[in-house]
């Protein structure tokens, strides 16, 4: 599985790093798609047995190996948004000293770390890996709406259709990006897409 | 000197002016005929007579009618005003910082009566006479912070300080050079800073956080800062950028001298008694080129300012397509002369422009 690596940018944007079996006596790991692989190259048989693995599968075939790793507890869901309530409970029941691993798509990561840091953990105390697609989250400055996995630089808001250009300034609240109109000052003169990095 | 109230707008058809005394007492933010980001603090305690550093919190000729003008950005978006939940108390140290700044600055404006936590505040040109139990959020319309900050000019960010860092954590910002509090709130400085650019690089952020970090109580500070507007438009938000931004298309050489205004923010920094935190308001002055020019120190030095100005500041703040048409405007009030150190009009001082 190819890593991306992501060119240096402003402050506020997030940077991930490589995800490390650390000591402690329960580890939460919570991947998307092609973020599996990051699990599977820490996994030993001692950490699994202490590790609850939340997957979420957004159209990959990656379960049965994490599942294969028989770690303590393992869920599988469809998509984030069918698994986050259940996120949620897990992070209720956080004790001192969880070990909390991310792994995957910027969205994925974003979206949970916002989670865990309404029940008190730290962002600085998460670990990160990103995988797979290099897709954003994108919120709309204007409408507020979320466009999920955005690739291309610019893009159509998919809540108030207008024409949007990716910012680096991220939220770590909002687990997001923000997108700007990018047509404001000569409406309808709109760039051709791009892919985002290209 | 007792204070007419302008009944003007902000929008639409956009009746905002300055009076000459008004013209005279703006801060002009450049003190010499070049500028670069710098970290330009100095102590908050007064200044000449009338001018804007002389009270805590200025109130000028343009009061009521933005107070009016924040009720509406408030009533169409109520995302311009929150409050984290931890930041309710620093609200509380706000309400209190403003109302005992206000009644004691201008007594026959505002007042404030205290007998113990009860409390009643009279302010006199909105018309609001309301008493309240201090630290009671039921015994107001409004949190703490929103209903001071609907009665006090300019935006107000309320800091979190914790981690030898501070945060984003409250404001009311409706009159903000392009920056949406809903998307920075929860940011940490270097956050909220980080598409600022060049001032990183020059280690403008880490020296200017350790000098906030450590303001005490009873000793603000203060600096100013700057951008260009065209319409004398306070709600420069992101929200509403795909509405406002057309403007900027909108400049001719017949009215740029009425439409361009310098948009120059007072900002000052308050250390908050019980919670801490550091208030953080932000004022906006407006003026148009044209009355700029009625000064002829800040004549020769702005056209010399925009001239000079890094292509990437004119970029960031938004006016390099008519930097072009600017400079046509105001180099024909720039005759060459030296101008004197500092920000002050100094009008008998200068000898005329040549264009006046």
């Amino acid at each position: 599985m190819s890593k991306f690596e992501f060119p240096t940018s402003i402050l506020s944007r997030p940077v991930y790093g490589v995800l490390e079996a650390r000591a402690g006596h329960q580890h939460l790991m919570i991947a998307d798609a092609e973020g599996a692989g990051a699990i599977l190259d820490i996994a030993t048989p001692d950490l699994m047995a202490k590790s609850h693995i939340i997957f979420i599968l957004k159209g990959t075939d990656f379960a049965d190996e994490l599942r294969a790793l028989n770690p303590a507890r393992f869920y599988e869901g469809p998509s984030y948004a069918a698994s986050v309530s259940r996120i949620q409970r897990v992070l209720q029941d956080a004790s001192m000293g969880l070990q909390l691993y991310l792994a995957g798509t910027e969205g994925l990561m974003g979206q949970v770390q916002s989670e865990a840091m309404k029940v008190g953990i730290p962002h600085t105390a998460i670990q990160t890996e990103h995988r797979g697609s290099t897709a954003r989250r994108m919120q709309c400055v204007h409408c507020k709406g979320i466009t999920e996995d955005v690739a291309t630089d610019p893009f159509q808001c998919s809540h108030c259709n207008l024409n949007l250009f990716v910012r680096d300034h991220y939220s770590r609240r909002l687990a997001a990006y923000q997108a700007v109109c990018i047509d404001a000052e000569d409406p309808g003169n709109v760039p051709a897409q791009k892919g985002l990095y290209e | 000197m007792a204070l007419q109230f302008n009944d003007e707008t902000f929008r639409d058809d956009y009746s905002f002016h300055n009076s000459e005394r008004a013209i005279k007492r703006f801060p002009f933010p450049f003190d010499k005929d070049s500028y670069m980001y710098a970290v330009n603090m100095e102590q908050h305690r007064g200044g000449p007579s009338d001018s804007i550093y002389e009270k805590r919190f200025d109130v000028d000729e343009h009061y009521v009618s933005e107070m009016r003008d924040r009720a509406m950005v408030l009533a169409d978006d109520p995302l311009r005003c929150q409050s984290l939940p931890h930041m309710t108390l620093a609200g509380w140290d706000l309400l209190e910082l403003i109302m005992v700044s206000k009644s004691e600055d201008y007594p026959d404006l505002f007042e404030l009566h205290r007998d113990g936590d009860k409390w009643h505040w009279v302010n006199k040109p909105l018309g609001i006479d309301d008493h309240f139990t201090f630290m009671d959020e039921t015994t107001l319309p409004y949190g703490p912070m929103e209903y001071i900050t609907r009665q006090t000019q300019g935006d107000f960010c309320v800091l979190d300080q914790r981690d030898d860092n501070l945060w984003m954590d409250a404001g009311t910002i409706t009159t903000q050079a392009d920056w949406s509090l809903d998307f920075d709130i929860g940011m940490n400085f270097f956050e909220w800073h980080a598409p600022v650019p060049l001032a990183h690089e020059k280690g403008i952020f880490v020296r200017a956080l350790k000098f906030l970090l450590n303001i005490q109580q009873g000793a603000p500070a203060r600096r100013l800062n700057w951008t260009m507007t065209v319409n004398p438009l306070l709600d420069t938000s992101p929200e509403n950028y795909h509405k406002w931004g057309i403007q900027k298309t909108s400049l001719t050489p017949e009215n740029i001298g009425a439409k361009q205004h310098l948009r120059v923010e007072l900002q000052t920094f308050f250390r908050l008694p019980r919670s801490n935190a550091l208030v953080f308001p932000i004022r906006c002055y407006l003026c148009a080129f044209q009355d700029l020019m009625t000064v002829p120190k800040w004549g020769r030095r702005l056209h010399r300012v925009i001239r000079d100005l890094p292509e990437e500041l004119a970029t960031y703040k938004g006016f390099i397509d008519n930097r072009p048409i600017m400079l046509d405007y105001l180099s024909q009030f720039d005759d060459g002369l030296p101008t004197s150190n500092g920000i002050w009009p100094e009008i008998d001082g200068e000898p005329p422009l040549k264009s006046d």
